[in-house]
């Protein structure tokens, strides 16, 4: 389990690595954390002849805030994000899921523009990040461009990126106050890949709900207005009314065949929605008090 | 019984591991530390097909005379192990292949380079030209008539069938009769350190030096000579620290083979480090039984007998040196476990497949048998309406019955085996449980309780062994004992410590006898040029062999020491004795250290008849009785079982076990612990399958499954000590226990839990999948009991 041999790169700007990935073509590869592209240059996996290493890149380290927004560099790192030194976009909703993302080891190297980029369907960015609306930037050859994450995504472990291009940044609207956030992972140890995994961002006084199910060996199945999955509409109570029928006829629709995945796969998304549901404290939450 | 702690650094004492010093500050020397000059790299290539027929191997031209293959391979023999059980076929297994590859992963050339990276890169551009067959990866297709076959020549696929009945008609007119499937997955053996060989030439000895990771140092020397033609003399095996074995690395390699001819061929030192992905799929595998199990009962729950086919998949080879029956056939003299009941039947076949070798895995075939029998206990159990620990207290041996020989003629030496389960109740508290059982949890998770008891049969010595008619025996045991000119104290051993804590506890077992500070004894293992022939460690043996024969060696020891004393006291040998290191004598005492010093440095002081072997002796040991010792466990658990997402939480988890005097109790919470994780690995997470044409689906620890810390809860471990009346001090073998009954326990706490569903878990691993599976299938049979039926049976 040693790689084939390749050539190695570690420029310091942005344009110097997407020069060098136009420059080595196909057979020019991006790396970040390493955490998921070193076992697959050990397993042969990946043989590519040009490796940029782009760990190198001050700017890709950044985190600005915006309107409404947080702005992470792509090279964030898991563990920056667990521990807040990257700031959250509400209260524990990023740090929640990046402790829960393989081992503190995996977490201290592994980035996020990593995880979006590798787009494995299990992979706990790639769903959290969808359920949250995020949008990522990329840089090429022709410069910059922005894409909502549903478009970036576009079938297991691939990706929009065309030739010689990275993923520069990921833009996350934040959670208002009115907002809670439910994110089950469903694996069978402590830092597993999940195999089934439900995210439900919801917000009671405003009406509106988006959920994920997530995956399901294709990019997560997102329903961005999730009313129906609670009769029709979103106020106090909505987790009392969810419709697993509803849930269960979208993965359906999804391709997802099997009766067994789905039933899970439901009650992943249900176990979500409790969550979300039991994070409106009594003296905060519009939808609890007006429940009691 | 007597108290567990004693004072002292002797027998007894809960005393810190000296190993621990070199290995938590990462001073271990493991075959991957090793570096001579010189030494250059090898990398296999390995069969893509798990049946096929060679037509061709090309390596490229510039490559020639760096990869070699089996036509190169002169005056090396097949490795064959064989069983002297009546009816075994044998199989022949080239090193490198030669017209046919039985498995994927078998080798067919190894590559020499500069570092592996370089000869993977090798590896890689070795073309083959295959024919693929028809590949058998499910043992029971195989065992059927009109399969395709292993090898050929034998007509069928069958290793080994053996029958065992001892009037099982007695017990067909029984009114209570329950029948179940119930199957073990193969799975794969996980030491942190894989297996690695490194070979060099020793001229000034003219010997081949082969380092190897290996529980068995002496037992490779022999298979070793016997494939390479060579004389034992003519080879060292060093085997340094060693990562974790359970069993792995008491199997002689294909690999060890190869790199011993290579070395010879090149003559400079080669390395083979074994990575995850060769591990997994190429070599490790282990475990994989399947049942057909009828209990036969009355209503109270009294066995009347036993009913078993048993199918192991003993993959494509015969693994030397235990040979690819010992599973199987073990599995009829131990199925009967901890109980006494009067009709016995049991038919097992070691089938032959397209898959690995299946290896001995810590518990061997204990734990399949475990499994099965406790899992249809349950079964049983549920289908009369009384708890589970009433009928195994109705067939579990009884105290006054000890020594006992059961319905295989197996000899039970000693024990309370009622005892242990009753301490586990008392621990566990099913009163309790069940209370929160019945009241229901607010989360819709449902609690179970489980039960599992074995009996662990170990140190089996020459008795038992020779009926096998396997490569190795293992006899009398050898412990070398010398005192240092300082008064110092080395031992040598032929077993090794790969996570025993010999170089402790041996120090202990002479410590109670010599007095000598373990501070100040050294254990030699793990090296044939130092130390005395042993069949290793396995089978749960090296503190009753080993301890054995340190405890003789030193006795001897301490009565030479006592001779020179008396002499030194100028008293009469009749009126010295030894006690705490020194000779004390009616006017004086002397201490080993001055004795020692004039043994070695003044040998003028000491008179001319003294006995000229001096202060070093190799001695050797048996039991009064070489039939085994049995310890024995109740493993009991509570799980919470999510029933729409398949998630099981261990919430409590209790031990009590009797393993004879313990020598170092701490050291063996050490290793019920690491069998514990390791059982837990068997209930719930570890499974190799594999794909209707033989390929392995797991091929780096992503997709094979082990439990982490977090899924290992901290236990509760209550210890018995009722002595073994034949060994020395009274210990027995507690090795493998640990990893034996936990799969079988948490299956059935999972079936408790479950069964108001009309779910019965009788396969392992128990996965989510699985759970969420049987759970929807039920419910669509609307097998889903009406509220409250299961506790009405129970009270009726
Ligand atoms: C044992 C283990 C357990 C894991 N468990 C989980 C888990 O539970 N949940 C989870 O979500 N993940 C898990 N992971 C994956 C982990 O989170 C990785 O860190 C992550 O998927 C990849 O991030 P990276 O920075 O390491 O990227 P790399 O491994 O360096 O790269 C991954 C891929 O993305 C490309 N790439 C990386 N950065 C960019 C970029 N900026 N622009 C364009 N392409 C880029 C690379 O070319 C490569 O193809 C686990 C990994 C391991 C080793």
């Amino acid at each position: 389990m040693k790689p084939a041999p390749f050539e190695i790169a570690r420029p310091r700007e942005i344009e110097a690595a997407v020069a060098l990935l136009a420059e080595g073509g196909d057979g020019a590869k991006v790396m970040a954390g390493g955490q998921s592209f070193g076992p697959m240059l050990n397993l042969r996996l990946a043989q590519p002849s040009l490796v940029v290493d782009i760990t190198g890149i001050a700017a890709l380290k950044s985190v600005r805030e915006e309107e409404g927004a947080i702005v992470y560099g792509a090279l964030v790192t898991h563990a920056d994000v667990e521990d807040g030194r990257a700031p959250d976009v509400g209260a524990h909703v990023l740090s929640r899921v990046a402790a829960g993302i393989a081992y503190r080891a995996v977490r201290n190297r592994g980035t996020m523009g990593g995880s979006l980029a590798h787009a494995d369907p299990a992979a706990d960015w790639v769903n959290a990040l969808s359920a949250l609306g995020a949008d990522v930037e990329i840089a090429g050859p022709s410069g910059r461009r922005w894409l909502g994450l549903g478009d970036f995504l576009t079938g297991a472990l691939s990706t929009a990126l065309g030739a010689g291009e990275m993923l520069v940044a990921v833009r996350v609207p934040k959670v208002p106050a009115s907002a809670r956030f439910g994110y089950a992972k469903h694996c069978r140890k402590v830092g597993e890949f999940a195999h089934a995994t439900g995210a439900l961002l919801v917000d009671p006084q405003k009406g509106t709900a988006r959920a994920l199910m997530g995956a399901i060996d294709a990019p997560p199945l997102v329903i961005a207005d999730a009313r129906e999955l609670f009769g029709g509409r979103v106020d106090a109570g909505f987790a009392g009314r969810f419709d697993a029928t509803a849930a269960a006829i979208a993965l359906f629709d999804a391709g997802v065949s099997d009766p067994v995945e789905r039933h899970i796969h439901v009650e992943v998304l249900r176990r979500a929605v409790r969550q979300a549901d039991g994070l409106f404290s009594p003296q905060s939450s519009p939808s609890s008090r007006s429940a009691a | 019984m007597k108290d567990v702690t004693q004072p002292g650094e002797g027998v007894g004492a809960r005393l810190p591991r000296k190993e621990d010093d070199r290995l938590m500050r990462g001073r271990g020397q493991y075959i991957a530390d090793i570096r001579l000059p010189g030494m250059q790299d090898v990398a296999f290539v390995r069969s893509p097909l798990a049946h096929a027929r060679i037509r061709g191997i090309h390596v490229p031209e510039d490559l020639k005379g760096r990869v070699f293959t089996a036509a190169d391979l002169d005056g090396v023999k097949n490795i064959r192990a064989v069983s002297g059980l009546p009816g075994f076929k044998v199989s022949e297994q080239p090193v490198l292949a030669t017209d046919k590859v039985r498995q994927v992963g078998e080798l067919i050339a190894m590559c020499v380079a500069p570092t592996r990276a370089e000869a993977e890169d090798m590896a890689a551009r070795v073309e083959l030209d295959l024919e693929e067959l028809p590949a058998l990866h499910d043992m029971l297709e195989a065992r059927k008539p009109g399969a395709a076959l292993v090898h050929e020549h034998w007509g069928d696929n069958v290793f080994l069938e053996s029958l065992v009945n001892v009037n099982i008609e007695a017990a067909f007119d029984a009114p209570v009769k329950v029948t179940r499937t119930i199957s073990t997955a193969r799975q794969c053996m996980a030491p942190i350190e894989g297996r690695g060989t490194v070979v060099h030439l020793d001229h000034r000895m003219d010997q081949l030096v082969v380092y190897t990771a290996s529980q068995m140092p002496h037992i490779v020397r022999s298979g070793l000579s016997e494939c390479l033609e060579l004389d034992e003399g003519q080879i060292r095996i060093i085997s340094p620290d060693v990562g974790g074995g359970f069993g792995y690395k008491a199997i002689l390699l294909s690999e060890d083979v190869c790199l011993a001819w290579l070395a010879r061929k090149l003559g400079a030192p080669v390395r083979w480090l074994e990575d995850r992905r060769e591990h997994l799929t190429a070599n490790a595998n282990c475990r994989e039984h399947h049942y057909e199990l009828t209990l036969y009962a009355e209503r109270d729950g009294t066995l009347r007998g036993i009913d078993c086919e048993a199918t192991v998949d003993s993959g494509a080879y015969s693994a030397y040196p235990f040979s690819a029956c010992l599973e199987a056939a073990q599995v009829a003299s131990i199925l009967p476990g901890p109980y006494d009941f009067p009709s016995y039947r049991c038919r097992t076949w070691s089938v032959a497949t397209n898959k690995c070798p299946i290896l001995p895995y810590r518990g061997v075939a204990r734990t399949g048998v475990c499994f099965a029998l406790e899992v249809a206990l349950d079964a049983l159990a549920a289908e009369l309406g009384l708890p589970p620990e009433v009928v195994r207290l109705k067939n579990l041996v009884r105290p006054e019955q000890m020594p006992f020989d059961n319905i295989t003629k197996k000899h039970f030496d000693s024990g309370d085996y009622p005892e242990v389960l009753k301490r586990a109740l008392i621990a566990i508290d099913p009163e309790k449980v069940r209370a929160r059982q019945k009241a229901g949890e607010p989360d819709g998770r449902r609690i179970g309780l489980g039960l599992s008891i074995y009996c662990e049969q170990g140190a089996h010595g020459t008795s038992v062994y020779s009926g096998w008619g396997i490569p190795m025996v293992p006899g009398h045991e050898q412990a070398g004992a010398r005192l240092t000119p300082d008064g110092g104290l080395e031992l040598r051993v032929g077993v090794h410590s790969h996570g025993q804590s010999l170089e402790t506890t041996l120090a202990q077992v002479a410590h109670e006898i010599l007095g000598i500070p373990v501070a100040r004894t050294r254990v030699f293992y793990g090296d044939t040029a130092m130390t005395p022939y042993s069949t290793g460690s396995w089978g749960s043996r090296v503190m009753v062999m080993a301890g054995g024969a340190v405890a003789t060696a030193c006795t001897e020891l301490s009565e030479r020491i006592r001779r020179i004393g008396a002499h030194m006291l100028q008293a009469d040998l009749a009126d010295v004795r030894f006690e705490n290191g020194r000779v004390i004598g009616p006017h004086g005492d002397v201490g080993v250290n001055e004795i020692a010093h004039t043994w070695y440095r003044r040998p003028q002081d000491l008179p001319a008849d003294v006995d000229g072997g001096g202060l070093e002796v190799t001695s050797g040991y048996k039991p009064l009785r070489d039939s085994g010792t049995f310890s024995y466990a109740t493993h009991a658990v509570v799980v919470a079982v999510d029933p729409e997402i398949g998630e099981v939480e261990l919430l409590d988890y209790v031990i009590v076990e009797d393993g004879g005097v313990l020598v170092n109790p701490m050291v063996v919470d050490g290793q019920i612990l690491g069998g514990l994780a390791q059982g837990i690995g068997t209930a719930l997470y570890e499974e190799m399958a594999f794909d209707s044409s033989g390929q392995p689906l797991a091929s780096t620890l992503a997709d094979y499954l082990l439990p982490g810390a977090p899924e290992v809860p901290a236990p509760f471990i209550g210890h018995m000590e009722t002595p073994s009346p034949y060994t020395r001090f009274g210990v027995k073998g507690i090795g493998e226990g640990g990893a034996i009954a936990p799969p079988a326990a948490i299956a059935n706490a999972i079936n408790d839990a479950l069964r108001p569903l009309g779910v019965e878990m009788m396969r392992s691993p128990v996965t989510p999948r699985r759970i969420v599976e049987q759970v929807l299938a039920a419910r669509e049979a609307g097998l889903v009991e009406k509220q409250g039926a299961s506790a009405n049976r129970s009270a009726a």
